[in-house]
């Protein structure tokens, strides 16, 4: 008989196996890219903190803010946040239809919270701000463009899921991650914008 | 169909040995074969970075030398940094860890196996395109970390501070790193998702064997410390080719800026080089001891603490620039304190050995050597982590030893011992245990006499980064000596290379198991073949085939596998045989118009910069979108 040091191996410790499916494996990449992401932005937001100081002869920030016209683009994105959510909850409820249209929203409201932005960029550069004049411009530029890259880079991959479904049928719940996928993002994007708006616009009025 | 199947699944197991292969090796997903990938180009940067110190040295061999002309010298040890860091060590262990971390767990693959063939083809496009600067007008020349404002071309009282750096050398710079960069970031991405979501049963996270454990912290590290990295090249890129000042202090710009936000990530990148190193050495130490690893926990509780604390200690590299006692205290702090937890692993490793049946092998001398010299670079380390010692330390050769000692005693010993170790897993041959001992000896003694007296020299006074040194300083005599030193260093290496060569071609077959291994990769037959596990194991232990070996009959149990997938992918119950991923170009063809881009942004092409990124997109998005069937591969006789 087995020697007293033997001791029994653990039967079945756990459940069965079964592959982990896309959907696990890529929203849990995605929490991580997005983990990596912040990182990102809190090193250009640090820049921007530490260099909006230099104006130089340029414009400050107080003369060119327009609070409104930001505000406005703000809304306009955190309301794209919003119709992500209803895009989303349609297509887990398998309403196609639904399902594009608040696609197609979203993708309004995303090129129009570009659009704002280029109005705005193209604005500062007529008053004297380019992003050689002053470290407050280069900063300014690189964090707000940045975001900015980010949201259109959004728009292109909602884009991609609205021509994936309109060549493939209706999104089928083994496809729904990778609208999930998208929407993360989607909302990732936008909660960055609530901070840039803060630390950007909002301080950069009163200070 | 299923011939074309059939032939792709051959190629994907480079069994065509005609053009072919070269297609199969372009398109394959396969984790081994890309870890394969990653192992043999990193060897090769490896050798140019050898090349490169070795031209360094002999020009410091001898006072007032002009071996090399100085401005070739800036360029070389900026090079060498580099390659070595970036294009050789940190890739031979993402080798190491693509190959082992799946077998490890007792996966199939990776999690995103196409994407982990994006990330090594970014690699080396970003390898090759920092390294095409030197036949396209002169290599980056600023050191390998850079420092603003002299990488910016900036011009102060009508004197350039750095003549080369107006040249394209620092864009390569610039544009090669950031490639390389998104490459590691991705797989680090990877690898996380893999350890956490790819183990087969059982496999819980206090039986993860310790190099898996090392794999995910390293993976974090990347996670978390490239973005710094890569905001910083932006800003420099956008610095250099828009003229913007955020570098430049004459326009309000902040040159510290750079030093922070570079060592931000630098200082999380070194221990990105060492904790593989870390997690080889605890895999090699047990099983050369017979002995289960000592202090298990405690091991994986260190890896997290220096992680977590690898963060906190930037500022070490910067307290020369003026930032006041306070923050220096605080730095000198944080960094003496992470030697505690260093010094729990160097226990636990000796604690290992102690009482054990050891098997002097040569990847066993190289993980002894390893904890030899990583000491002695830990102790140089808190040497340095005074400042007012640092003070006079900083820049000298004295830093130059620290580094070596714990990039090569640490970083590159671990490495030989991995690859001593698990190369036969890898090619099915082992190398040769003779050869093997002169490989270690000369590399040992080389390695010391090159670097033990480069402490002497900084004490001496000899700063570091200088192309030569006047014969009056009487520094002369070390400097010779530690040359010599580099002569017995490469002839070990070459005893190396000659012994993969010679293992390759008449090695002793390893047999699965040949050092009668603890973990789930010497359970499969070597070299391992596509689908790795005939049948996913049931992991009963944290040695699970030691305890298979001591209290089973030896042989891994099967997992069950879930009734909905039994008939499904991946189930090995499945009648045509095991599932596995097709092989695809749109990897290659991502990196290689990214790298079209990065050329056409160094030369300022700007539509073919644009024209490259949409290309890459495009082919991100179809990689996103094909979907991707898959094919059968029956698992050999007797496998299952
Ligand atoms: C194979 C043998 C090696 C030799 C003989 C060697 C030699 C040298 C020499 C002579 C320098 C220049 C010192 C100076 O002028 O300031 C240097 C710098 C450096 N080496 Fe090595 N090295 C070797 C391997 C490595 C490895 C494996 C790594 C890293 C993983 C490494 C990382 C570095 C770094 C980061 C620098 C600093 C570069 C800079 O100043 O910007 N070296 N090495």
């Amino acid at each position: 008989m087995s020697a007293p040091e033997v001791r029994t191996l653990e039967a079945t410790p756990v459940g069965p196996y079964r592959l982990p499916t896309p959907a696990e494996n890529t929203k849990l990449g995605i929490w991580v890219w997005l983990a990596s992401d912040c990182a990102l932005f809190a090193a250009l937001i640090a820049t921007y903190v530490s260099m909006h100081g230099h104006v130089g002869h340029a414009p400050t920030p107080q003369q060119l803010f327009d609070l409104p016209l930001t505000a406005t683009a703000t809304f306009v994105l955190l309301l794209s946040s919003l119709t992500m959510g209803l895009g989303l909850e349609a297509a887990q409820h398998g309403e196609h239809q639904r399902l594009m249209r608040w696609l197609v929203v979203t993708m309004i409201l995303g090129l129009a919270f570009v659009g704002l932005q280029a109005v705005e960029f193209t604005t500062y550069v007529h008053r004297g701000l380019t992003p050689d004049a002053s470290n407050f411009g280069a900063s300014f530029f690189t964090l707000v463009g940045f975001h900015g890259l980010h949201v259109t880079f959004g728009v292109a991959w909602l884009l991609s899921i609205f021509i994936f479904v309109v060549r493939k049928g209706p999104l089928g719940p083994r496809d729904l991650w990778r609208l999930e996928a998208a929407s993360l993002y989607w909302y990732f994007v936008d909660v960055v914008w609530v901070v840039i708006f803060t630390v950007v616009y909002l301080l950069g009025k009163v200070s | 169909m299923a011939a074309a199947a059939e032939r792709i699944g051959g190629l994907a197991r480079g069994e065509d040995r005609s053009a072919s292969a070269v297609w199969s090796w372009l398109t394959t997903v396969d984790h081994k074969r890309i870890g394969i990938l990653y192992l043999f180009s990193s060897m090769i940067f490896f050798l140019f970075g050898g090349l490169e110190a070795f031209l360094m040295r002999l020009q410091l061999m001898r006072p007032d030398a002009h071996v090399v002309s100085f401005a070739l010298f800036n360029q070389l040890f900026t090079m060498h940094g580099l390659t070595m860091i970036f294009l050789a060590v940190m890739p031979m262990s993402v080798g190491f860890i693509n190959y082992m971390v799946p077998l490890l767990i007792g996966a199939r693959d990776v999690a995103f196996p196409r994407l982990n063939a994006l990330s090594f083809w970014l690699f080396l496009a970003g390898g090759l395109v920092l390294n095409s600067s030197w036949l396209l007008g002169g290599a980056p020349n600023a050191g390998w970390y850079n420092y603003a404002p002299i990488n910016t071309g900036a011009v102060v009282h009508g004197v350039s501070l750095n003549p080369g750096s107006d040249t394209l050398g620092i864009d390569f710079y610039v544009i090669g790193l950031q490639l390389a960069g998104i490459g590691t970031l991705l797989s680090g991405i990877n690898f996380v998702v893999t350890i956490i979501n790819m183990r087969a049963p059982g496999m819980t996270p206090m039986r993860l064997p310790l190099f898996v454990w090392a794999s995910l912290i390293t993976s974090l590290i990347i996670v978390f410390a490239f973005p710094p990295f890569t905001i910083n090249l932006v800003l420099l890129m956008i610095d250099r080719m828009f003229g913007t000042g955020f570098f430049d202090p004459a326009r309000g710009g902040n040159a510290l800026l750079w030093q922070q936000l570079f060592w931000v990530f630098g200082h999380p990148e070194v221990y990105i080089l060492i904790m593989p190193a870390f997690g080889m050495i605890s895999e090699v130490i047990p099983t050369f001891s017979r002995k289960p690893l000592f202090g298990y926990s405690s091991m994986v509780f260190a890896l997290v603490v220096i992680a977590f604390m690898s963060f906190m200690v930037w500022s070490h590299h910067m307290f020369t620039v003026g930032m006041g006692p306070v923050v220096n205290s605080i730095f000198a702090a944080t960094s003496m304190a992470i030697a505690v937890p260093t010094g729990v692993k160097i226990f636990n490793w000796l604690a290992t050995m102690w009482g054990g049946r050891i098997r002097f092998t040569t990847s066993m001398l190289y993980a002894v050597a390893f904890i030899v010299c990583f000491v002695i670079g830990g102790m140089s380390g808190v040497m340095l982590a005074v400042p007012p010692a640092d003070y006079q330390f900083n820049d000298s050769y004295f830093l130059v030893a620290h580094i070596h000692y714990v990039l090569i005693g640490g970083a590159l010993m671990a490495l030989f011992a991995a690859a001593y170790y698990w190369l036969p897993k890898i090619t099915g041959r082992l190398l040769n245990e003779r050869l093997g001992r002169w490989n270690f000896w000369l590399v040992f003694i080389g390695f010391n006499v090159t670097f033990f007296p480069m402490h002497f020299l900084g004490l001496m006074g000899m700063p570091r980064r200088v192309a030569t040194y006047p014969a009056n300083l009487g520094l002369g005599f070390w400097n010779t000596v530690s040359t010599v030193g580099v002569f017995i260093l490469t002839a070990g290496i070459v005893v190396f290379l000659y012994n993969l060569k010679r293992s390759a071609q008449h090695g002793e077959l390893a047999g699965p198991d040949p050092w009668d291994g603890r973990t789930l990769e010497w359970s499969l037959p070597s070299p391992v073949p596509e689908y790795n596990f005939a049948e996913i194991p049931l992991v009963r232990d944290r040695d699970p085939l030691f305890a298979e070996k001591v209290h089973g009959n030896g042989r891994l149990v099967p997992a069950q596998i879930a009734e909905a997938h039994a008939a499904e992918e991946h189930a090995s119950a499945h009648p045509a045989g095991i599932h596995v991923p097709n092989p695809t170009i749109l990897p290659f063809v991502v990196a290689v118009a990214l790298t079209v881009t990065a050329f056409a942004a160094i030369f300022r092409v700007w539509p073919l910069a644009i024209l490259g990124l949409l290309a890459a997109f495009f082919a991100i998005f179809r990689l996103m979108y094909d979907h991707d069937p898959g094919h059968y591969v029956q698992p050999e006789e007797g496998a299952r």
